[in-house]
Formats: C-alpha cells, structure tokens, sequence
C-alpha cells in the first residue's frame, strides 16, 4: 500500500533539502512577539505545502498553527501568501520553487488567529448576508411537483460562477480592500453576478443596487485585476464586475 | 463560568447540520450551529459526483421511482440497513433536491434530442425526450439500476452547501464557527448540551439547549489513507460514546472508495465510472467486466474495491515507489466532456499528479488505489434521528447510524442523505425542542464543564515523553493495515490488543508547552483518545463479526450470514476507565421487510447463508400482493411496509411522463 511518509530509503538519497520560512505570532498571547521561523526539512516526490507543513507540526513544531481542511483545493481553507503571493497552500507544490526557499505568511486582510492561521469564516458570512446571497422569489414551490425547466447553457452559466470557495485569495490580492474595510470585493461581487443571472432569483438591477452601488460595492473596484489573477478556481472575476458595472451604471 | 443558552443547538455545518438547522429555525426556535471550521468549509463540500434522486428525467432514468431507488439501496447495503429509514429516504430524496433547485442549485440539465454518452468503454447516442428539456440531468453511478445521480459538474456537494448554507443565514441561523464541542453535557439520560472548546482561544464555554444535535460527519481519519478532510475525526461520535448512555452502531462498516488517487488519496468521483471511464491494470487490461459480468466497474463499491485489490494480488498492480496501483481511465470520454463534467478530477489529477486525464492514451491514465472513504457506522438512532438511549440527543448524516446505508452506501446517497435527513430528523428534532423545556441544573452544567477543564489540565501535567502524534500515526497504520478491506481473525486480533495498548499509552504523552489556550498539539492530546476509542469500536466489531457483508469483508468467514448475523452491531463504552467497548447486537427483523435477503446480483453469488425466514416472507409478500390484485405500487408498498413521515414529506413525487403514479 503507499504510504507518503514511507519513502524507499535509498530513494531518499536524492531529495534535496528545503527551507520554509514561517510567520509565528499569537496574537493572543501578551508575551508574542511576530517573528520568522525556519524550518529545514527533506522534500519528497509531489510534496505540497500541506505535506511539508503537517510534517512540520507533527515531527518538528507541535505548536504551529495553519488551517487546512480538505487538502485538496476544493474547501478553500488553507490560503495563505506564499513566496509574496497569496495561494491555497495544499495545491502548492514545493518542487516549484527552484532555491528550495518558501516564505509563508498568514492571508492579510482577515482577522490574524495565530501564525498562518486567519478568521475568515465570520467576514465571509457578513459579506454573504450583505450581498444577499440567496434566491430572492416571491414564488411558492411545491417540492413534489416537477422543478422549473432551467436552459442548460444558463445552468451551466450559473455553476461557473458558483464555483467559488470563498477562500479570500480575491481579497488578499485587492487594494481597494486595503482601503475601505467594508469593501465586498470580488468574492461578493461574483457572488450578485452569479444570482443576477440565475433564472429562479427576482431581484431587479434596482435592488441589487441596493446592494452594492456604491463605493463598498461595485463602484469601489479599481480594475487592477489582482483578484483575477491570483483566483485559484479562475473565475472571470474582472468580466463580471464589468457586467455588475454596467447594469448597475444604467440604475 | 461561560454559558450560551438557545432551543436548538446543532453540532456540526455540514449539509446535515445546516439543514436541520433551516427545519428548527423554521419553526421560529433560536438555533445555534456550532463548526469547527467555517461552515462552508465542512466536508459536505467535498462530494464530487452527485446526489441520488429518483427523478427519472433523463431518457436513462425512465422508469424509475422510489421503489427502484429503495431496492438498489436495500441491495447495496446488503441488506444491513433499515428498510422503513430507507424508504423514508427514498420517498423525501426527490423533494429535497427540487427544494435545492429552487434554492438555486444550478443541476446540470437536459437538453433535447441527441447526445453522445460513453456505455461499457463505446460511444453510443441517447435521445432526450422534448417534454424533459430544462429538467434535472442524471448520470449513472455504482449499484444503481437507473441513472440517478444529478449534479452539478463533479463538484455538487460544494454547490449543494453553499446553498444551504445560505438559505441558513439568510434565516439567521446563528453561526459559531472555529468551536469544538468536546463533551457531552447530561442528566439522568437527558441530554442538555454541550461543552465547547473554543478553537481560537482555548475557552471552554457550555452551550445548553432543550435539543442537541450532532451532526459532525464521519470517523475516516483513523485510517492511514482516506479521501476524507483533515476535521473527520469522528470528535461528536466518540463524545457521545463517552457518556456511556449513547451507543454507536455498526462501527466496523467502513466504506472503502475504489478510485483515490494515489498517494495523496484525493477522491477522483465515482461518475468517472458512472460517465464511462475504466479501470486497467499494468497491462492496461480492463479486468473488471472478468469479474464482474454485469456491473463491470459500476459494481457497488465494496465490491469494486475489493475486485480491484484481489487483481493486485495476481500480480496485476502497477509497481511504483508508493506501492502497487491500478489505472483509471477517463481519456476515452473526450477532452470536451472532461473540462465540462470532471473539471475539478481534471485540476486535482494534474496539480497532484501532472497528469491530464484528458490527455489521449495512457499518458492520461490515473494511478488510482481503494483508500477509505465513508462512515457507515454512528450514533445509532430511532427512526426519528434521535439516540435510541438519550433523550434529547439527535444525530443526522454520516455522524449517524440512522441506518440507510447497513454495510456498504451507494455513491450519490451520502450528500442525498444529508440534506434528506436533515428534513426529516431535522423536523422531528425541530418538534422535540418545540414541546421541551429548557430544564439543565446549574450545577450540573459547572460539573461538565470542570471535568472538562481538569482533563485538560491533567493532559498537561502528562510527562511520559511519548509524542502524541506518533501514537495517532501507528493508529492509523494498524487500521490500515489490519482493519482495512480485507480483513481476519488473527490481524484483527492484533489489532485490537495493539489499540488498546496505544489508548493506555495516551496518558504517557508530553505536550511541549503548558497551556489550555489556542494550543494545537493539545488539541491532538484530546482528540486521539477519542478517536482510539472509535478505532477500537471498529476493530472489535470487526474481529466478533464472523461473517462477510458489505464492505465489511473476512477472509476467514468469507460467507454473508444471515442466520446468525442478520444483525447490529452496539458499541458503549460503560465506564469512563475502561479500555475496550462493551458490545451486544440488535436483531434485524426478516419478517417485516419489504425486500427480504436474497442475493445482491453482483458481488460472489455462492457465498450466502440465507436465512430460512428469507423465504418464508417472500412468500408472505407475493401472497399479499395475489391478495390485493390489482392495485398501483402505493398500496402494496403501504401493505409491506408502512412508515412515516413528518411534513408533507410523504405526498407523491411528480415525475416526467407518468405524472403522481
């Protein structure tokens, strides 16, 4: 059976070493102060930042703290800024770094727990509930009977923009964010897109601007496309802020 | 002393969690939802593949209905489960997914006319009807007679939660995430909440509510390899063991999914099969239709999984430094088909693996290895989701032996549980706080809560030098290795003494710094001894269990045995000091089954023991089917079996073509 921690031994022999420098600061205890940690460590064949930091924790620094979940890039959990450039930290290779040299830094912008360790669940809610982000009808559906026919092109339309994970990378990779606190960003501006477009959901153009009409919403995105270029699921961020844009300018 | 006061209190966001928490809500009660992680971030929305419902839209699917849907269930489970829960489940699956349509779900739909699909490694042409255009697509799965499984691409349990759990703020369901519940608070049988751990800075906080539910997911992580995430630990299954009052069903049913990828053990879904993909061996020979003619790879997947493993040790396993493997093959679809449906596979395959699965030949085949992958044992409940022994205490989902699933799931009926239950159980839980009062002494609530704190405590003084991590990885081996797909006596034996041993061996651990703060070795000092104790709820189920049934299977006693094992296994754990769990069974009643046991039509046809009552109530049931004559499938299902639902859950289902018939 394979077993990635139990490499041949005389395979072992030529993995290079590696050096992964970390951000250790508990916030919560009066006595931290922030501070880099480096840890040297053997890589192994399609090690992940997930493989090298639970290595880490469990053979070398129990006290670590970082967030993974799925370790499969589908739960979002695990985003931090990697070498300068905020990923999800489980769909990051380590063999992609040709020095063998990674700097990990918690995701800026959220609320900082520990070391690489962010509160990004409360921010994603309130944003959630901001923008609304749910089917708005006034129709009564009767579960038993057929559902509504939806065309297959706009399904899938829908589910393309649904696929976001909430992970913030959008916001990490933002400067507006860095300006105004409240700013929804990209991940709550998808998400109007990905309901205006929705057949089941009522809402006009008047409500969604509501929403985000003003300098927190769609008005506040400078089109620097940081969002887009870092988004790991690439959705096409920047195209549908557009299209929030232009029906909102038309309110 | 910290203490959160609500009517519903709700342990886990997942699917089932959340649900649940939308039933309560509601019905106007305060409702609390308690998460380790954010709640979008539970491991509902690693489902992949799809959800089962018997919506039979797609021209794949005509003919199917609850009754087809029941019997494909019943089979799989190989006749483990509890047939009044099952068609509770089937009769509710296609409301909550036209609930989570209108939810804004976006399934995949049909489209009219002609489209090409790829059936048993050929291309073939279907033909979509008119009138099912914008209707519900499906595509085929494991162990079902029909296609059922709707989805949207390969990453339906992401949009499924997203959905629900906006439907939950949208309510203002309140939500409190990076807790951990820990302890289970109680009083004279009665549940009354819980103690929590606050993950961020170590707090403990009592939460008391006039029902409690736990709704955390499955036990995976005590297996070396598993698909599943990082938090499934099994924490709210153990919590219940440990108050001696709840038992654990079936704990030794442990699902093994087929096509993992190796070694990172990322699941690739079941609908790479169930869309035509196909496994090879080293010669890439597709071995599975020599052992299974019918199903071929869309055989249960215990079966599957077993076949796979039995190859291997022909001598047919792919050699690689992380041990044998075999190929999936998904190439053949199409490039097209791929990007649009197995997206997610396709990212996972080429940023763990650099392989592109669409790639033409074997140059695009994925190493794949069963690897564990499903929970079918949990807290073992009434029909109505509550503890059959604590009042107060309900359970849903993969935390729950509520018993749909018996010894092997379905792939599409995990995620379609969830929600279905927690509309069901959700209900019935919603209705028990309604009619309750709050009534937890104080007292006993600061008891909980101290014994918690001087656990906690009394870990840090712990100073016998053992790591506790390596005391969770040579866990971890021994179910791997000894209580995995193919099971006997003497490993199991093994095991078992083994596991006992590293459960004393916990209190000889050192946790480096002294503090019950944001602690996260602490946090592993906790957790293993509960998910010890789960392992050896396992491993001794496993090693009694004299028989093979499922994906349960013993190679000692390589016969399912309904004679002697028509039953549950029931886990406690009696007394706080104790070692090993306290089991006894539960008998499954041939004599008022729907679908008596016969054989599964895949898997070995000559290894059951059939039980003569077998017999006897098939011949019960044509004779009540002669009696009535000719009446429609309704009455002679309620004649079988008749059973309940709360809501308007058990009105007819309207389908395409046929109507409420």
């Amino acid at each position: 059976m394979p077993n990635e921690n139990n490499i041949d031994e005389n395979r072992e022999k030529e993995f290079r070493e590696i050096e992964i420098t970390v951000f250790r600061y508990n916030p919560q205890d009066k006595n931290s102060t922030p501070e880099y940690q480096t840890y040297t460590l053997e890589e192994t064949p399609g090690m992940t930042l997930y493989v090298a930091l639970i290595k880490i924790w469990s053979s070398m620094d129990p006290d670590l703290s970082f967030d993974f979940v799925c370790r499969a890039g589908i739960c979002g959990s695990c985003s931090m800024v990697v070498n300068g450039k905020p990923r999800l930290a489980c769909k990051t290779r380590t063999n992609e770094f040709p020095d063998g040299k990674i700097t990990l830094l918690p995701l800026p912008t959220f609320e900082h727990i520990k070391d690489l360790s962010v509160d990004t669940g409360n921010w994603m809610n309130s944003m959630s509930k901001k923008v609304e982000s749910w089917i708005h009808t006034k129709e009564e559906t009767d579960i038993a009977a057929l559902e509504k026919p939806i065309e297959p092109d706009v399904a899938q339309a829908v589910f393309d923009l649904d696929r976001c994970i909430e992970c913030g990378i959008c916001l990490a990779s933002c400067s507006t964010k860095i300006m105004h606190e409240d700013f929804v960003g990209a991940v709550g501006l998808n998400r109007t897109a990905r309901f205006a477009i929705d057949p089941h959901d009522e809402r006009s153009d008047e409500e969604f601007y509501e929403l985000i009409g003003d300098d927190n919403g769609v008005f506040g995105c400078m089109s620097l496309m940081g969002c887009e270029d870092h988004c790991p699921k690439d959705l096409p961020l920047q195209t549908k802020i557009a299209y929030m844009r232009r029906k909102m300018v038309k309110v | 002393m910290k203490i959160i006061y609500t009517d519903a209190l709700i342990v886990g966001g997942g699917l089932a969690g959340l649900r649940s928490a939308i039933a309560a809500k509601d019905k106007g009660l305060d409702t609390i939802v308690l998460s380790m992680v954010p709640v979008k971030r539970s491991h509902s929305a690693a489902a992949q593949g799809g959800m089962q419902a018997s919506l039979g839209n797609t021209v794949m699917g005509e003919g199917d209905n609850e009754d087809v849907h029941f019997s494909d269930t019943v089979k799989g489970s190989d006749w483990g489960c509890d047939q009044d829960v099952a068609r509770m489940f089937v009769t509710t699956a296609p409301k909550a997914i036209r609930e989570l349509a209108a939810w804004g779900v976006p399934w995949n739909r049909i489209g009219k006319g002609p489209r090409d699909v790829i059936m048993n490694g050929e291309k073939e042409t279907i033909v979509e009807k008119d009138e099912a255009h914008g209707l519900i697509n499906a595509r085929d799965f494991g162990g079902t007679k029909k296609w059922r499984t709707c989805y949207t691409s390969d990453a339906t349990g992401h949009t499924m939660l997203y959905a629900v759990a906006n439907e939950a703020l949208k309510r203002d369901v309140e939500i409190h995430d990076k807790k951990e519940a820990i302890s289970i608070i109680h009083e004279y049988g009665v549940c009354a909440g819980v103690v929590v751990r606050d993950l961020i800075n170590g707090d403990l906080i009592a939460y008391i509510a006039k029902g409690t539910m736990i709704a955390t997911g499955g036990y995976g992580r005590i297996y070396k390899q598993s698909t599943n995430a990082i938090i499934c630990k099994g924490i709210g299954i153990a919590m219940a063991l440990e108050t001696g009052i709840a038992t654990l069903g079936n704990m030794e049913a442990v699902q093994f999914h087929p096509t993992p990828i190796v070694p990172s053990g990322i699941l690739l879904t079941e609908g790479c099969r169930g869309d035509g993909g196909v496994l090879r061996d080293k010669d890439g020979y597709r071995f599975m239709p020599d052992y299974e003619p019918e199903k071929k790879e869309l055989a249960s997947r215990d079966v599957v999984s077993r076949r796979m493993i039995e190859h291997i040790r022909k001598g047919k396993g792919v050699k690689s430094p992380n041990g044998d493997h075999l190929w999936l093959d998904i190439s053949i679809l199409g490039r097209e088909h791929i990007e649009k449906n197995l997206h997610d596979v396709q990212d996972i395959s080429m940023t763990f693996n650099g392989i592109d699965p669409a790639d033409e030949g074997e140059k695009g085949w994925m190493p794949v290895l069963p690897m564990q992958h499903y929970s079918m044992g949990g807290i073992r409940t009434k029909v109505n989701g509550e503890s059959t022994t604590m009042k107060g205490l309900f359970c849903a989902g993969e935390a729950s032996c509520w018993d749909l699933h018996g010894f092997n799931r379905l792939g599409g009926n995990s995620v379609s549980e969830a929600v279905v239950a927690g509309m069901i159980v959700g209900e019935y839980f919603a209705a028990y706080c309604e009619k309750t009062h709050l009534n937890a002494n104080t007292f006993t609530i600061q008891n909980f809560l101290e014994a918690q704190e001087d656990y906690l405590k009394e870990i840090l003084t712990y100073d016998g030098g053992v790591n506790i991590f390596d005391i969770k990885d040579r866990m971890r081996s021994i179910m791997q290795e000894k209580v995995g797909v193919f099971r006997n006596g003497k490993d199991l034996e093994d095991a078992v003494i083994e596991l006992e041993e590293l459960l004393k061996k916990t209190k000889e651990i050192t946790v480096k710094r002294k503090t019950i703060g944001n602690n996260p070795e602490l946090n592993e000092a906790y957790r293993v001894p509960k998910m010890l104790k789960l392992a050896l709820c396992v491993a001794k189920g496993a090693l009694e269990r004299t028989e093979s049934r499922g994906a349960h299977y013993r190679e000692d006693h390589i016969k399912r045995d309904d004679v002697n094992w028509l039953k549950r296994t029931i886990a406690t754990w009696t007394n706080p000091g104790d070692t090993m769990p306290t089991l006894s069974y539960e008998e499954i009643d041939i004599s008022k089954m729907e679908m008596p046991p016969a054989f599964r039509g895949y898997g070995r046809k000559d290894s059951i023991i059939l039980n003569p009552l077998s017999e006897r109530r098939a011949k019960e049931i044509e004779k009540i089917k002669e009696t009535l004559g000719n009446v429609d499938r309704f009455k002679i299902q309620e004649e079988l079996l008749d059973f309940d639902l709360p809501k308007n859950y058990k009105r007819k289902n309207e389908r395409v073509g046929v109507g409420y018939a």
